[in-house]
């Protein structure tokens, strides 16, 4: 890809937005004074602030590029993972989880664990937890400085020590806090940044009707694109539950029903939102009750509507595909630097008449599924009169046949956007990547210090103390985040290993939750056994499965392929069913053949039916997160029915 | 907390705006953007969006002071 070129208008805006997030960490420094204003925002926030937050939190780059990629390769079904998966999970978190969190005075999800249950749950959630934060934070830096390096040119190290010393500042300055509100900076950012970008695509493609024509061209040839192999149904890509109700066979994601409802819409969504102290960490820090029970529910609005900002350019880039007069071609897969040289030596020594066989070896250097006809061109035009090495470099790169899906959304701010609007959107794309660190920094400082320092190393210190080792865990976890990034950066599949991760850990933590919280009889033996089981089941399966088209390894099926799935979608969605499944049942079992531990008092607080209703009488009748809660419901299941 | 995070919003808002609107006022319409001048659409958008919560900000800010005394 050939850097981009930024006008002064372009640094001007990108400058002003990291002046401004540097600026509100100092502007904030003057209010912490204890470790919990530093760890915990002191619980001080109003809740449209936190709600915001909350759902910026989870809107890391990875998510902004990931889901136009998806967009592009699996259609609007993929806006499940919004209307399916987050919105029930998320108004499940503020009616029935967020009174237990925010009444129990637990200041992370561990600590909620330890009260619960014991030391040992809260301990292996605090571990995985902690190590997951800065992986994804590495990951994020890594992602980010790769970003400036091919967009605008800059050193890689350079480009990795700027991006962190811009995130230390702020969070060292002002904290959680601080993180928070420049995650609400970041989502007007990124709507609108991004917007303009949707708009202008939509027009150029001719609107939703011709969107959706374009898209059943798609379909029912989606080779042609290289997005798939079969052929599908002409809705198979402007359809959200059509294709999906016809089986895994008829939509390109390759899951049916079940694991659609239950793997994601039940188990990863609900194990995600309801258990990831990332998210859940924002609603804590709100100033009472009822603002944290309203941030789930705040950001339940927004995140209903983003579809259309994250997912349509996905869909978008796919149509314009396929209209010739627009010039327009998805991304392909970049070829690495190293792998130029033996493929135009290749080229070189090729002559039409050897085409075929040079064609093989071409592929190999690359390593890349390459499009025949194209290298063929460009061997005849080479021998007829030789082409120079970086001609030669381009063309065969714009002859690789396998889609870059992640280089989607960056494709169309090219495309788009001219001086100006650029620095907008590229701003918006860095202050997703900043924040996804900024965010899993925060959470890492607050289980370290309270969860594992206070708990298990050094307890019963001053607050100040406290303090100190929270502000000197920021520049620790940076430091190890810039090793996680220098560790990503050697690995082109670290991003599916913590994903991997995630869901290990994810899935089965909600068995234990569901539990926990509905549940008196529930016991820490049983809790604690039921949690390893749980990730001990999502390591077998994926030691014992594959998606169909990948190779035993990292992707899975390392000790014997007993199942293939369809895509590795599915195969995502049946792990962590397996995993929830086998936590809740182990827990279960132990827990009746145990001794309970805790008696009802101590419970009080912490179990649904050991804990005095909330009076949500005194509000008004339309505040009441019950009432709320049903109409964000309403309101999803009817976005469900119009995008049928 | 102290800050109302409408004040660093609005202020950073309203500055890009004023980037955007120069930007479009002297560059005009580009071909990218489908010939139309949308750096000064999108910045006049910006500054509405910008200058709202400034507004805003203030006009909390003085309830909060008239209530305080």
């Amino acid at each position: 890809m050939q850097p981009i070129h930024l006008a002064w208008v372009d640094y001007a805006i990108l400058l002003a937005y990291t002046g401004f997030v540097i600026g509100i960490g100092f502007a904030l420094r003057r209010y912490l004074k204890t470790s919990s204003d530093y760890l915990t925002s002191g619980r001080s926030i109003p809740a449209w602030v936190t709600g915001l937050a909350f759902m910026a939190a989870n809107l890391g780059a990875l998510e902004l590029v990931g889901m136009a990629a998806n967009g592009a390769q699996y259609g609007i079904a993929t806006a499940h993972f919004y209307w399916v998966g987050a919105i029930p999970a998320m108004i499940f978190l503020a009616v029935f989880m967020m009174p237990f969190y925010y009444g129990s005075k637990a200041r992370s999800v561990p600590e909620y664990l330890n009260m619960r249950f014991d030391y040992r749950t809260r301990c292996v959630n605090s571990i995985s937890f902690a190590v997951m934060t800065v992986f994804a934070s590495g990951i994020s830096m890594d992602a980010l400085a790769r970003l400036l390096n091919l967009l605008l040119g800059w050193d890689y190290n350079f480009a990795l020590l700027i991006t962190s010393a811009v995130v230390l500042v702020y969070v060292l300055k002002g904290g959680l806090t601080s993180a928070i509100y420049t995650e609400v900076l970041q989502f007007f950012m990124i709507v609108l940044g991004f917007a303009p970008v949707v708009w202008l695509g939509l027009k150029d493609v001719g609107g939703w009707t011709t969107l959706k024509e374009r898209l059943a061209q798609v379909a029912q040839h989606p080779a042609a694109l290289a997005l798939n192999d079969k052929t599908f149904a002409p809705d198979a890509w402007s359809s959200a539950w059509k294709p999906i109700l016809a089986g895994s066979e008829h939509n390109p994601m390759g899951v049916n029903v079940f694991a659609m409802v239950f793997g994601l819409g039940f188990v990863l969504s609900f194990g995600y939102w309801c258990t990831n102290f990332l998210v859940v960490q924002r609603a804590m820090a709100a100033k009472d009750m009822s603002a944290a029970r309203r941030t789930p529910l705040i950001a339940t609005v927004p995140k209903m509507i983003f579809p259309v900002l994250v997912i349509l350019p996905g869909m978008l880039a796919v149509a314009l595909a396929t209209i010739p007069g627009k010039l327009y071609r998805l991304p392909p897969v970049p070829i690495a630097e190293s792998a130029y040289a033996p493929a135009i030596a290749d080229l070189k020594a090729a002559t039409p008449d050897t085409a075929d066989a040079a064609f093989d070896k071409i592929s190999r250097d690359v390593g890349l599924k390459m499009d025949k006809a194209k290298v063929a061109a460009i061997i005849k035009a080479n021998s007829l009169s030789p082409v120079s090495d970086p001609a030669l470099k381009a063309e065969l790169q714009d002859a690789v046949g396998e889609n870059y899906y992640n280089g989607v959304i960056l494709s169309l701010i090219k495309r788009y956007c001219p001086a100006g609007l650029l620095g907008l959107a590229l701003t918006a794309l860095l202050a997703s990547f900043m924040s996804g660190m900024a965010g899993n920094v925060t959470a890492f400082n607050t289980i370290w210090t309270y969860d594992l320092y206070q708990a298990y190393i050094a307890p019963k210190k001053s607050d100040r103390h406290y303090f100190i080792v929270g502000q000197a865990t920021t520049v620790v976890g940076i430091v190890l985040s810039i090793f996680c990034a220098y560790f990503a950066s050697h690995y082109s599949n670290a991003m599916n290993i913590i994903q991997l991760v995630f869901g290990f850990v994810n899935a089965p933590l909600f068995a234990t939750f569901l539990l926990g919280m509905f549940w008196a009889r529930t016991t820490a033996t049983g809790a604690f056994i039921g949690l390893l089981g749980g990730t001990a089941t999502s390591a077998l399966f994926h030691a014992l499965t594959l998606a169909t088209g990948d190779v035993p390894g990292i992707k899975g099926g390392y000790i014997h392929v007993v199942t293939y799935f369809p895509s590795e979608m599915a195969q995502n969605f049946w792990l962590a069913s397996f995993a929830f499944s086998v936590c809740f049942i182990l827990t279960l079992v132990i827990s009746l053949a145990t001794k309970r531990t805790k008696s009802d008092a101590e419970l009080k607080g912490l179990v649904y039916s050991l804990t005095p209703r909330l009076k949500d009488g005194e509000q008004h009748f339309l505040l009441r997160p019950a009432v709320l809660g049903v109409i964000l419901l309403i309101a999803c299941v009817i976005l469900n029915i119009i995008f049928w | 907390m102290g800050l109302d995070i409408r004040w660093p919003i609005g202020i950073m808002f309203t500055l890009i705006s004023v980037l955007l609107v120069i930007e479009g006022a002297l560059a005009g319409p580009s071909p990218k953007a489908l010939g139309m001048n949308i750096d000064l659409w999108w910045g006049i958008v910006l500054l509405v969006f910008g200058v709202g919560m400034l507004l805003g900000a203030a006009r909390s800010g003085r309830k909060k002071n008239e209530g305080g005394k």
